[in-house]
């Protein structure tokens, strides 16, 4: 191998091939992750999605007692149920049949975690897809509509979960958390605002 | 594989690196079912080139790294852009404003493209200077030029897509350059454009063969690229075969290893491109008009116009000759000749050496002669075809011609020198 | 080094020096404002923008401009009202109270409020978008355009524009720039059959009433405007230097030591 191009020298620094090797390597893994964030952060809602997601507000005044408006918010529908005093009533004394009655599980912000899993008795705001799989569930506020001893709530179609008129689950349901509650305010008595609250837009 | 010496000790290769057999574990249930360790040892370290590839041989391996930016950078924007007459222009900005980073990708892809010919031309232009065309490389020469023809249907179609008023001109400038083929003429531009004049129709369909078709060829074709490079091995500066002078190991007494020596000197490659790349993207990204032009800023607009037409700056050279022919048939079929003429080099040159290094002064001067005019028909190109500018655009279209159609003659006459025995190398 | 690869070398520092010195050469400081006492206005095709959109008060003020004076026939159709108010500080009970026209939301676009049909019957065209033009046709293009209105009785509008000349706007900003006339004179020029043709070559502008604004204030109003138009054609362009200077280091170490490993490694080659 006289003449041949390359001589492995006697003094052939193996450490420092290694060590200049493994920091270019390190360095160029480095630049790498931050070239993908550009990336990846352009799959995040863009300007456009984040306007569209804008809080949406909802006239209050127009919703009877027992009615349930379904404004989008998110591109997603909103149950708000103006409830009748007979229907809150109604939340209370069946703890025992629920999965999470404490909504320990399930996904609400603070002021919505108790038992009527709203901000105020009145008026009762969720999300309205079921937590089991994403269907819609629909209304059966009617006492006894589905059986004797059924308090009002939420049927789903798709697989059976039921829900009481705070949203929240029965046992033998699919599904295994209460329905979900947005961030909402009322900025005034007569205006429900979904999407922001005292914390700032969601 | 293991590379053992006779006394049945692992070899060491050079660079320090000692050939491993194939470990146990994952590495060697993986090998078992895929050749991927024997890929690595015959094709990267077992492929040997010559040792003394200089600048002008860092310009393959970064086409390759523009190519896999373009697609990457390019199917992001196809995430964000709407195709469609009233809808191209407004999702661009849509990518530009409201994208998360989506400036960012559009830079990328736009400056890429610009990119991918600069770089392209300076590899082509190295095998111009040392006979890389001549035999045994006929092949992989022809199938080179029809990645560069493949490429340049891909940026005139992706030119089109962003829908500004440019995109549309130069679309309708091109389009109708094909009016001009006899007896076909009307009909194909029609049947290229799918409707009476450059629209949706167009636009929709330049959009799915910029997206699929072409990279698929274009992949192919680089693929090919590559199968044809290994089959002959690469030339040199020298323009020597360096497959002439073997070692006892049957490896080229001139040659190194691919792998590590040139994997680590083309990083360094990627890193100076990057730099370069990278200022351009964040600091001149328009670079005065020439890789993102002004009119294109406005949409698209049937009506009007823009001032001066001109191709993007790496067609300009045509489009110079295109204009200069007085006569509008014999100017596509110029221009036409003016790409495809490069496709007979390997034919055309005559000369019994290969590189520009041991050739004698007339094929010099025509080379020179070469570059200064595409150079210069370059920027005539962007200038409007009045006065003086059309004089020197058919001065030196001829002078364009001459290079190929002369060589023939210039590279039999021309004395040359012998080359030497063994490569040339300096240290470095 | 060989001479093939040394030309290699050198076309790459040629290169670079060409990007750096057009770059330069660009931006380069060209006096902004009328010549002046004997001819004003004369020069005015050498007038620059300067344009600089790291000044926020300019933009802010800019921002202002537009709303006042332009946006009732031009829209900025691909910007946000929240757009605008983030990227310029604007805080957004400000931007609601005196930006935002009755009615719109902040997360709209910002368009005109003028109906495209009305304008195309009262101007001949509909009054353009603003949003790209700086983009489309250089900041120092808007400059001359709004410095360059003058005086035109036989024109419907009362005005032309040397810029553009029989520019389908009227003159909206001359309550603050004041009215101005230009004199032009006869220049003879031969033609190429040989036979001498009479051309109006612009010579200067003469003052006809002044506005409310002087001379240096106006000159302010429209680079604030450039500036601010600058801005909205491009919103990223801030960041987008900011995040390059890193770019570039981080490369410049990177191939720092990628040569390193290389130079280490080719010490192998004989």
């Amino acid at each position: 191998m006289a003449d041949h191009a390359v001589v492995a020298d006697e003094e052939v620094d193996l450490s420092r091939r290694k060590f200049l090797t493994g920091a270019t390597i390190a360095t160029g893994a480095i630049g790498a992750v931050f070239a993908a964030v550009p990336f990846i952060e352009s799959w995040s809602p863009s300007e456009r999605e984040r306007a569209q997601g804008a809080p949406v507000e909802l006239d209050l005044s127009k919703l009877d007692p027992g009615q349930m408006a379904v404004p989008v918010w998110r591109k997603t529908p909103i149950y708000v149920v103006r409830r009748t005093p007979e229907m809150v009533a109604h939340i209370a004394g069946h703890d025992s049949e629920l999965k999470d009655p404490k909504s320990e599980d399930s996904d609400q912000p603070q002021y919505a975690k108790n038992a009527l899993r709203s901000r105020t008795d009145e008026f009762l705001v969720l999300i309205g897809v079921c937590t089991h799989l994403g269907c819609l569930p629909k209304q059966r506020f009617a006492a006894g509509e589905l059986y004797p001893n059924w308090p009002g709530g939420f049927f789903c179609p798709c697989h059976g979960s039921r829900f009481d008129l705070a949203g929240r689950v029965f046992d033998g349901s699919p599904a295994s958390t209460n329905l979900r509650v947005p961030r909402y305010s009322y900025p005034d008595p007569r205006t429900l605002r979904i999407g922001e609250d005292e914390k700032g837009v969601a | 594989m293991a590379v053992k010496t006779a006394s049945g000790a692992p070899a060491v290769l050079p660079g320090g690196a000692a050939a491993q057999p194939a470990k146990k574990g994952f590495w060697a249930w993986l090998n078992k079912r895929m050749p991927i360790q024997e890929f690595i040892d015959s094709q990267l370290i077992g492929y040997y080139a010559p040792k003394n590839f200089n600048i002008w041989y860092f310009f393959g391996s970064l086409a390759l790294l523009v190519l896999v930016l373009q697609l990457l950078s390019g199917i992001y924007l196809t995430m964000f852009y709407k195709v469609g007459e009233a809808s191209s222009f407004d999702s661009v900005e849509y990518i530009m404003r409201e994208v998360n980073y989506g400036w960012l990708i559009r830079y990328l892809h736009s400056t890429g493209a610009s990119a991918f010919f600069i770089v392209v031309y300076l590899h082509m232009y190295r095998a111009l200077l040392y006979g890389s065309y001549r035999a045994p490389r006929e092949l992989l020469w022809l199938i080179g030029m029809l990645v560069y023809f493949a490429l340049m249907a891909e940026a005139f179609m992706g030119y089109v897509l962003p829908w500004g008023n440019m995109s549309f001109w130069g679309a309708q400038v091109i389009v109708n350059l094909f009016g001009t083929i006899p007896g076909i003429g009307p009909g194909l531009v029609e049947w290229i454009r799918g409707d009476y004049a450059i629209a949706d129709a167009t636009v929709n369909r330049f959009f799915a063969m910029h997206v699929a078709l072409v990279p698929l060829a274009l992949l192919l074709l680089v693929m090919l690229h590559l199968v044809a490079l290994r089959q002959t091995g690469s030339n040199n500066p020298d323009g020597i075969e360096i497959k002439a002078k073997l070692g006892p190991d049957g490896k080229p007494l001139d040659g190194i290893p691919f792998h590590p020596y040139y994997t680590v000197k083309d990083v360094v490659g990627v890193g100076v491109f990057g730099i370069l790349f990278a200022i351009v993207v964040f600091f001149v990204p328009t670079l005065g008009g020439l890789f993102l032009e002004s009119p294109n800023f406005e949409p698209a607009n049937p009506l009007s116009t823009p001032e001066h037409i001109a191709p993007a700056w790496y067609f300009t050279p045509y489009y110079a000759i295109l204009r200069a022919v007085p006569n509008q048939r014999l100017g596509a079929l110029l221009l036409v000749l003016s790409v495809a003429l490069f496709l007979f080099l390997p034919w055309l040159d005559r000369s019994p050496v290969k590189s520009m290094r041991y050739k004698g002064w007339m094929s010099r001067t025509a080379l020179a002669l070469f570059t200064v005019a595409v150079l210069v028909l370059g920027y005539l190109g962007l200038q409007p075809a009045q006065g003086l500018y059309v004089v020197l655009a058919r001065i030196f279209a001829v002078i364009y011609f001459a290079y190929f159609l002369l060589m023939p003659i210039y590279s039999r006459l021309d004395p040359v020198k012998p080359p030497p025995e063994r490569l040339t190398y300096h240290a470095h | 080094m060989r001479t093939d690869a040394r030309s290699g070398l050198s076309l790459l520092v040629a290169a670079l020096a060409a990007v750096v010195l057009a770059q330069g050469a660009a931006a380069a400081e060209e006096p902004a404002g009328p010549n002046e006492a004997q001819k004003p206005g004369a020069d005015w095709q050498s007038w620059h923008a300067n344009s600089n959109v790291t000044d926020m008060p300019s933009v802010q003020r800019g921002a202002r401009n537009f709303a006042s004076y332009c946006l009732g026939c031009h829209g900025l159709k691909y910007e946000r009202w929240s757009r605008l108010g983030e990227d310029l500080s604007i805080p957004p009970d400000l931007l609601q109270k005196d930006l935002l026209p009755p009615g719109d939301k902040a997360t709209d676009y910002i368009l005109t409020t003028m109906p495209s049909k009305d304008a195309d019957s009262w101007f001949g065209k509909t009054p353009p978008d603003l949003t790209l033009m700086a983009r489309a046709r250089g900041t120092s293009y808007l400059y001359q355009y709004l410095k360059t209105f003058y005086v035109d009785p036989s024109r419907q509008t009362g005005a032309n524009n040397l810029r553009l000349p029989a520019t389908a706007m009227p003159d909206v900003l001359s309550e603050l720039s004041g009215l101005k006339r230009a004199v032009f004179r006869d220049v003879m020029t031969k033609g190429e059959a040989g036979q001498f043709t009479h051309e109006q070559v612009f010579d200067h502008f003469e003052v006809v009433a002044p506005g409310r604004l002087s001379e240096a204030e106006y000159d302010g109003f429209v680079h604030d405007t450039v500036n601010f138009l600058d801005y909205v054609s491009e919103p990223a362009q801030a960041a987008r230097r900011a995040l390059g200077v890193w770019v570039v280091l981080f490369l410049l170490v990177f191939t720092w030591l990628a040569w390193l490993v290389k130079r280490e490694y080719w010490k192998d080659v004989h």
